[in-house]
């Protein structure tokens, strides 16, 4: 029996342990239902219709085959589709959700990319949708598009992101003698999730709307879709009970409002599932990059000058990928450049992709860092430490917790980095040259305001509340074993409801913030239900703890407790019959920088106005990491094989070691992906991709994911919340791509600066 | 999709028949490549006739006639079951190993090896409608050739089609000079050399190769060979698996003493159809098979390339991949 005291932290028993998925079952045996699978009675089915031009106007469609083909029973065009709240900017932001791109469907006839949703057919089956949706004739005046980034960095409508001083590094750089310039490129990348976005759109007469959506965003999709339609927002409702894969890429977009537009027309239910080959240009993408890394050391190793120069493109959308990010926070240098410029191409709006900046930005980061070590011929790991930042170099405040150097001193010696020779090509093992590559990896922690309500009830059950998100992660998991710690009651009785717009809000599911933000929620809440339980059973004549103060009283196993004695106890179940209480309900705010607020009963400790956690301006927040990686690279043959990655991630406290690692495995296959074959590839002629489906658009197969050995530091942030929880989700695709590369050199001492490390990029 | 019929039947007979008759009909095999191809609007047949119950599915000995001692694979026999047949195996190795080097496990146990040779090219710009492509709309122009063509081909390509053929299955079979025996009209049969049965584009890149349109493969007959102890299938490609070939190649070799007596190469991923090293090979008969050998064997076949835009990393990779091939096949075909 873990001893916890109500009017104190609660202790954690539960949080930290590997638990298996609390959904793992459902999922695997099928029951979980995902979005796509709710269908509803006399539901219709809806499919887009693409433009096959880039830039310019619709002049007319030709609609006389398609409705004549069996089933349909609309079309939708711009000429008819039901007229939505303009976009505005301004008015969007006031309701705290966002576009992932700053595009109403079907509004006019003018087409701004390749690919962009220009009409819907809606039919009786999907198959009749789909086969009615090739009917469907489009004439159009065409404008010639952008596609080329580099071409398009030197028009005039290019602009400038953000910048830190700006042109301050030229100086020093070109009167230093040690020093590397280098450019780096990453393409573009797409999110690709095992499910594709789906949406079923239920109206209940013209001012209630239910959307199954697959969504990361529940409660800002919820008063988007409130704004546009013009309903109130708790006239509308999200839910998303399971997401098959986020990654940034299910944010509120098109497919879902045309879902709502689609069912408001024809008055039924109607889903819209998008295919494989609209995913390539219809929920945004990351754009590509071109980075220049100018880096300068002193005699004794010492940085003295970072400049990251970076190109990226940017449409439709305020969002453009910030290259930068990792470069503000590591390393010491006197003088620090960091510049962005932002070209328009006539494509769809890039958007979040898992850590969105770090992952590209670090690419380029890591491998100059290493280039530089290496023109010293020094240990990279030791040419880290010696420009180790144990400050925010930027900011100039501390960081909330930084155990990097202890990341790299596990990582070197679990991966056995003292063989690794600082001259390439030393090793070999018949055809394979063998090299050994490292780099650090980091994220910015996040976290934002959350609301938790639990409700117990007689029989033993809690219910978790919050319109939080499963992306597949392990919420669910997390969120059970949080309530287990906070409430004393067994993971087994602790049923969590998340993927809901009218749960109680919550925060979207990004930015590897979730475990962060709501799990103090969960305890805040979980605080407020023991001390209701306790105030009921010290007044509670026929309680044993009748007339007891609160601190003496302890709680677990689903009871209270005399802390001196453990025979003087009361069950929850009990001290709720008797006192005629079938549920019992505790709600909480959680705010960074701020205590726990909106409190639905009053607190009995002092622990909840504790919680100055999450003040920006005080602490620097991250997750820190460092990859190893073994190559082996097939010089005549152009093949890379990663063959065993050993990773040591500072994510604060573990929440669970098991859900945990398979985030940080997943974000390694992620960075092995964009390290040796991730590649949205464009035809300029009509900026379209030629990459159409997961035939053409490689993730990595099993085969080319070697061993992951992964370790944590697990040391608990003491500034981020009170259980110290920093993000995990994206922190693990950090570095890897640049890990990688550092080891083909290694290997080879062949320097591989353009994304993604296909044969033939080897081989010229 | 475009609505369709489907049909069934047991009668070989009756299938071709069928197909005679009705010029818009295709056949329904495991259906790995057509109904992709259906659902993309790129083959729009009015009918599938579904032939998985004919009896084509045996791996036997030939008895007798031309290629007695050699081996018949039914043409709807599963690519897993023909890599996985012990004398596959065991005599005709390049067979397995090709086949296993292509798609991935749940595509092979529903592939049939007719549909292997009859599947269609993978070339992004066939595959969108939106593009411009002469082999799906005769007339229509090429959008590969001077668009992205980094997995095209660099031999035989005509100005009309930049496409290659997507096998590494037939890529051995036309090294080890496989006959296809088809069923036509009247129930006349007849052999094609496997190296006439798959087209080069020319101008009429719509036909992949010269089947008729009513006739059905029945069979593929491999003749006896000593190539068992010393062949070698190599595919380079974009990730470990499931990917088609940047570069592939076959290679068999029979010694006699020191030298070579006789020596199969072909490539896959260059080409409209498997492309066959003739050159290659007639320079190393009688040779010592040493690496300097092989390394002028592969660039007398490669200085025939014509590269576009965006593959002439084959050109050199087509040389190592060969000369690789061959060093393994007289390794014993070991992998490494």
């Amino acid at each position: 029996m873990a001893a916890n005291t109500p009017n104190q932290n609660t202790n954690m028993a539960i949080i930290g342990k590997p638990l298996d998925r609390v959904d793992g079952h459902l999922k695997v045996t099928g029951i979980a239902t995902f979005v796509a699978e709710f269908n509803q009675p006399n539901m219709a089915y809806a499919f887009p219709v693409r433009s096959t031009i880039a830039k310019g106007s619709i002049t007319g469609f030709d609609l006389i085959l398609a409705e004549k083909s069996g089933g349909v029973i609309s079309i939708l065009t711009h000429e008819n589709a039901p007229r939505l709240q303009p976009f505005d900017p301004l008015e969007i932001k006031k309701t705290g959700g966002f576009l992932a791109e700053n595009l109403i469907p079907l509004q006019d006839n003018k087409v701004h990319y390749f690919g962009q949703f220009i009409a819907v057919v809606l039919a009786e089956t999907f198959e009749e949708a789909r086969h009615a949706a090739t009917l469907v004739k489009v004439s159009y005046a065409k404008e010639k598009a952008d596609a080329d980034l580099n071409e398009a960095l030197l028009k005039s409508s290019v602009r400038e992101g953000a910048q830190l001083n700006k042109g301050q590094a030229s100086a020093i750089i070109e009167t230093s003698n040690l020093k590397i310039e280098q450019t780096y490129t990453t393409p573009a990348q797409n999110h690709h999730p095992m499910e594709p976005h789906a949406a079923i759109a239920i109206w209940d007469g013209a001012d209630k709307l239910t959307l199954y959506d697959s969504t990361q965003v529940i409660v800002g999709m919820r008063n988007i879709t409130a704004y546009f339609f013009k309903l109130k927002p708790e006239d509308v409702r999200i839910l998303c009970p399971y997401l098959g894969g986020g990654f940034g890429g299910k944010s509120p977009a098109a497919h879902n409002i045309l879902a709502a537009m689609a069912g408001k027309k024809i008055n039924r239910p109607v889903k819209l599932v998008i295919t494989r080959q609209m995913m390539q240009t219809n929920v945004g993408r990351r754009s590509p990059t071109i980075q220049k890394v100018a880096l300068a050391c002193d005699l004794q190793g010492k940085l003295t000058v970072i400049r990251h120069q970076n190109s990226s493109y940017s449409n439709l959308t305020d969002f453009s990928e910030p290259v930068g990010i990792q470069t503000q926070v590591l390393y010491n240098a006197p003088v620090r450049e960091i510049t962005h410029q932002i070209a328009k191409l006539d494509m769809n709006a890039p958007t979040y992709m898992r850590a969105p900046g770090h992952a590209v930005g670090s690419f380029a980061l890591e491998s100059a860092i290493d280039e530089m070590a290496y023109e010293l011929r020094m240990d990279p790991v030791q040419f880290r430490i010696l420009n180790h930042a144990s400050t925010d170099p930027v900011k100039k405040i501390n960081f909330s917790s930084n155990h990097l150097l202890e990341c790299f001193q596990i990582g070197v010696e679990k991966f056995g980095w003292a063989s690794r020779k600082i001259q390439p090509r030393q090793t070999r093992n018949g055809q394979w040259l063998v090299g050994y590559g490292m780099a650090t990896s980091v994220h910015h922690g996040v976290r934002r305001p959350a609301t938790v309500r639990i409700q117990l009830s007689n029989d033993g059950m809690a219910t978790v509340m919050t319109a939080s998100q499963e992306l597949g992660t392990g919420t669910y998991t997390i969120l059970t074993q949080t309530a287990a710690d906070a409430l004393g009651i067994a993971v087994g009785k602790i049923k969590v409801l998340v993927g809901d717009s009218d749960l109680p809000p919550a925060p979207f599911a990004a930015g590897s913030s979730t475990t962060a933000s709501v799990n103090p929620a969960v305890l805040a809440a979980g605080e407020l239900l023991r001390c209701e339980l306790m105030r009921i059973a010290i007044a509670d004549p026929k309680s044993k703890l009748n007339g007891r103060n609160t601190k003496d009283i302890s709680f677990a196993d689903s009871k209270l407790y005399l802390s001196s004695d453990i025979s003087i106890s009361d069950s929850y179940k009990d001290i709720m019959r008797r006192n005629n209480r079938e549920t019992m309900q505790a709600s909480a705010t959680a705010t960074p920088g701020g205590a726990a607020s909106g409190a639905t009963v009053a607190p009995c400790g002092p622990s909840m106005d504790q919680d100055q956690n999450y003040d920006t301006h005080k602490y620097s927040f991250h997750s820190f990491g460092a990859h190893f990686v073994e190559v082996w690279v097939d010089e005549d043959l152009g093949t890379i094989r990663v063959k065993r990655v050993t990773t040591v991630q500072d994510i604060g406290r573990v929440m669970n070691e098991k859900t945990a690692r398979s985030q940080v495995i997943g974000g390694v296959i992620f960075g092995i992906g964009a390290a040796l074959m991730e590649e949205t590839v464009f035809d300029n002629r009509w900026a379209s991709p030629v990459t159409r489906t997961l035939a053409d658009y490689h993730v990595p197969v099993n085969l080319d994911v070697p061993p992951i050995d992964v370790h944590f530091i697990g040391k608990p942030d003491p500034h981020i919340s009170s259980i110290g929880s920093k993000g995990v989700g994206e922190v693990g695709i950090v570095g890897v791509s640049a890990a990688i590369a550092n080891a083909v050199f290694n290997a080879t001492g062949k320097r591989l600066r353009n994304l993604p490390f296909t044969p033939d990029k080897l081989f010229v | 999709m475009r609505p369709f019929k489907y049909s069934t039947t047991n009668d070989i007979n009756v299938a071709v028949k069928m197909l005679q008759v009705k010029g818009h009909a295709k056949l329904l095999g495991g259906g790995t490549n057509i109904l992709d191809l259906m659902k993309e609007d790129v083959e729009h047949p009015e009918e599938l006739i579904d032939i998985t119950g004919l009896s084509y599915t045996q791996i036997k000995s030939i008895s007798s006639g031309p290629n007695a001692e050699g081996i018949s694979i039914g043409a709807l026999c599963k690519n897993t079951d023909t890599a996985n047949d012990p004398i596959i195996r065991q005599n005709f190795p390049l067979v397995a190993q090709a086949i296993l080097a292509g798609a991935s496990a749940q595509i092979r146990n529903m592939a049939t090896n007719g549909g292997n040779l009859n599947q269609r090219t993978r070339c992004s710009y066939f595959y969108d409608i939106a593009m411009p492509c002469n082999k799906r709309e005769p007339g229509a122009g090429c959008a590969a050739i001077e668009g992205i063509n980094k997995m095209h081909a660099i031999f035989g390509w005509s100005k009309d089609c930049v496409a290659v053929h997507p096998s590494d299955l037939c890529v051995a079979l036309v090294a080890l000079d496989a006959i296809v025996k088809v069923m036509g009209a009247g129930g006349k049969e007849r052999l094609i050399q496997f190296s006439d049965y798959h087209r080069l584009p020319g101008t009429d890149p719509q036909k992949d190769n010269n089947l008729q349109q009513e006739e059905i493969i029945t069979e593929i007959q491999l003749p006896k060979n000593n190539f068992a102890s010393k062949s070698y299938y190599l595919k380079v490609r974009d990730r470990s698996s499931y990917a088609f070939a940047l570069v592939s190649v076959a290679a068999a070799i029979e010694m006699a003493g020191n030298q070579i007596k006789q020596v199969r190469i072909a490539m896959g991923g260059v080409s409209h159809k498997p492309w066959r090293a003739y050159e290659a090979e007639q320079f190393l008969i009688n040779k010592t098979p040493d690496e300097a050998n092989f390394n002028l064997a592969a660039e007398l076949e490669m200085r025939n390339a014509k590269p576009l835009k965006h593959n002439k990393f084959k050109v050199e990779l087509g040389i190592r991949t060969m000369v690789r091939a061959l060093t393994q096949a007289m390794n014993g075909g070991k992998h490494t």
